[in-house]
């Protein structure tokens, strides 16, 4: 195996690793914070909204948000790092 | 001047402007007309996207949908943009690096497959033109119940204005003028939000309105909701009701995949210049959606609540507790006429009780205490809560006119986009792809542009003779995206070896399932009658409500593939090749 291919499967392996943690951050806000636990967070308040309201109508759609740009930064970065990047 | 008189005014500067972006932005080759030239900015795409994506439902139902739902709603804020984040980690990108014109075109070259192509273009068809019809019913919508002219004249106009800048422009038409409908849309949603957050709350920014205190008191104000609807037998607003968890769970992930696998959505992701452009546009797409997705359920908490207190501006049960039929505010008079509203007075005390009558115990209890006998709000059709918004809130006329503007410039975007992607699935993918590969540029570009006045004409037909089942529509279409298109194209990128068997089995059976379950309790092709078991929370199997079954379906996909990949043989090695250049950003010399 010649060392570009090594480097591109060092770079989809890297990749992989960001996509499982933004995939991850993606499921906790709307299905878990939002969905599944959001009951028993209702107890909490954030300003007049009960905390699982809020996820679920608006805290999960501000991160899908920032999730997005936080994704594209970080891939310019590997892209460069393992210079795959385009012109 | 009179109100319609504004109205009319008013849309017909927005289709003045529309047909002035279509003459300025005129397609010349098939590259103009499938992906505007690839030269699209990365943030003025994210707009495009947005307005193509926020459908007359997004604009006119939604807000409706989750004041009559309260906290489980937000299944449908969640999974409508969560699909963003899928689109622009898993699909987007890659899309856009394989750097051809449509989605199927992706699939057949992938699984290299005429067969798999034809699937994809049929499911594509499918999903597509059930989805433009709900769009032209929004046009009609607006015309008839705002400006008050008849369905047929309002739709006729909103065809005319799509034909011209949609034939003659395709995509590049389409982006521009999607861009001016984001920007008339997106004001018109937020100034009556704006006004209404502030006579509420005091405070200007609904997001904040809504978690913020009642004016004048210090109670907060979903806290007030809450104790509302409880007092009227209807479950608290923040709190889970009108479907389970489960159901929540499925529907959210439903619409999600679904999302991400709309080939309309998609295809705006091959219009920017790079790689790098794709995902930073996905993030702008969702921004721009976000400003009304976060409004949306300010909008209809504050509309709910509004028209609650209107009817009940007292304590419950009391006499000052109810509105009296005589003292009807005006709007409600005119939003009767519409059908859209209708009031029976049932225990003929001349005053107006709405209250859950389906809710058993309370009833009773109603019944014995205060001599109720049903709920006198009979019709209360939710797209009022967005429509009548401006006039509940005593909003100038200019508000009402641009309400009217908004909810056209949503549906048009809408269907333009729907439009375009079915035009180039029958011009590229079956034309030249299957049937005449050696058709010149020009030829494909007039079969194009014939396959958009055709596409044009059929949906203008189905708006104007909507079938039955124009309801159930959203279930189909995002169920069929969920279930065939977004797993085949997600294993066409992260499984090398995902082959042509797989993918074609994967995507029979995705669809099959989807479509038997849904047919199953909705009826076989929605005709009524035909349903074959009940379509109530207690006859779906395992509870499971078909409008989130998408996601299931999906499950089916990807299981089936994979197996029927381990039985047979792996794809060669020029596709395995294809994949790995796709996922890499930079195009080797």
């Amino acid at each position: 195996m010649s060392q570009e291919d090594l480097s591109r499967q060092a770079y989809w392996r890297a990749h992989l690793r960001l996509l499982g943690i933004c995939l991850a951050i993606w499921f906790l806000v709307s299905f878990v914070l939002g969905i599944l636990v959001a009951q028993p967070l209702n107890a909490f308040q954030l300003g007049g909204y009960p905390l699982g309201f809020w996820f679920a109508q608006q805290g999960s759609i501000y991160t899908f948000i920032i999730l997005i740009f936080v994704y594209a930064w970080r891939m310019n970065v590997l892209d460069r790092k393992f210079n795959v990047h385009e012109e | 001047m009179d109100q319609q008189t504004l109205s009319l005014l008013v849309v017909g500067a927005t289709f003045a402007l529309y047909i002035g972006i279509a003459i300025w932005a005129r397609a010349g080759s098939t590259s103009e007309f499938y992906v505007a030239g690839r030269g699209v900015n990365p943030i003025a795409n994210g707009m495009a996207t947005a307005a193509d994506w926020m459908s007359a439902a997004s604009f006119i139902s939604m807000a409706g949908l989750i004041a009559f739902l309260g906290f489980t709603g937000g299944a449908y804020l969640m999974g409508w943009t969560g699909g963003y984040v899928l689109m622009a980690l898993l699909l987007a990108p890659y899309l856009r690096k394989f750097g051809k014109f449509t989605v199927p075109e992706f699939i057949g070259d992938r699984y290299y497959s005429k067969a798999a192509r034809i699937i994809a273009v049929i499911s594509l068809i499918v999903m597509s033109v059930t989805y433009v019809i709900g769009q032209m019913r929004g046009v009609g919508i607006a015309f008839s119940n705002i400006l008050e002219v008849p369905l047929a004249t309002g739709l006729f106009a909103g065809m005319a204005v799509v034909f011209i800048y949609a034939v003659l422009g395709g995509m590049k038409g389409i982006t521009y003028t999607q861009i001016a409908q984001y920007v008339i849309m997106i004001f018109a949603y937020t100034v009556p939000a704006v006004f209404i957050a502030i006579t509420l709350t005091g405070n200007p920014i609904p997001q904040l309105g809504l978690g913020s205190t009642l004016e004048g008191s210090d109670t907060f104000l979903l806290d007030a909701l809450d104790q509302t609807m409880v007092d009227l037998g209807f479950h608290a607003y923040t709190e889970v009701g009108g479907m389970s968890l489960m159901n929540m769970f499925l529907l959210t992930l439903a619409l999600m995949i679904g999302t991400a696998g709309l080939p309309h959505v998609i295809i705006r992701f091959f219009t920017v210049p790079r790689v790098r452009d794709a995902r930073k546009s996905a993030g702008w797409a969702l921004v721009f959606i976000g400003i009304l997705y976060t409004t949306a359920p300010a909008v209809g908490a504050m509309a709910i609540w509004n028209l609650v207190n209107t009817v009940h501006p007292g304590e419950i049960g009391t006499e000052e507790g109810h509105l009296a039929y005589e003292d009807k505010p005006a709007w409600m008079e005119r939003w009767e006429q519409t059908g859209l509203l209708a009031f029976e007075d049932k225990n003929e005390d001349g005053v107006i009780q709405y209250y859950n009558d389906g809710n058993e115990e309370f009833a009773a209890m109603a019944e014995e205490e205060y001599g109720w006998e049903g709920s006198e709000i009979v019709t209360l059709d939710r797209d009022i809560m967005v429509l009548a918004n401006p006039e509940i809130a005593g909003l100038p006329g200019w508000v009402i006119a641009l309400v009217a503007a908004g909810g056209i410039a949503a549906a048009l975007s809408t269907a333009a986009g729907l439009l375009l992607a079915i035009s180039s699935a029958i011009s590229h993918d079956l034309l030249k792809g299957v049937f005449m590969p050696r058709i010149s540029e020009k030829r494909e570009l007039l079969a194009g542009r014939i396959a958009m006045a055709v596409a044009i004409l059929f949906a203008g037909y189905l708006g104007l003779n909507p079938p039955g089942f124009a309801a159930e529509v959203v279930a189909l279409a995002f169920g069929l995206a969920a279930a065939s298109l977004f797993p085949t194209l997600m294993m066409g990128i992260f499984m090398k070896k995902m082959n042509k068997e797989g993918a074609i089995a994967g995507m029979l059976v995705g669809l099959g399932t989807t479509l038997l379950y849904i047919f199953t309790y909705k009826g076989w092709f929605f005709f009524s009658g035909t349903a074959m078991l009940p379509d109530t929370p207690e006859g779906w199997l395992l509870g499971v409500n078909p409008t989130g079954f998408g996601a299931i379906g999906a499950v089916f996909n990807f299981v089936t593939a994979y197996i029927v990949m381990k039985l047979t043989r792996e794809p060669p090695k020029e596709i395995q090749d294809l994949v790995e250049s796709v996922r890499v950003p930079r195009t080797e010399g």
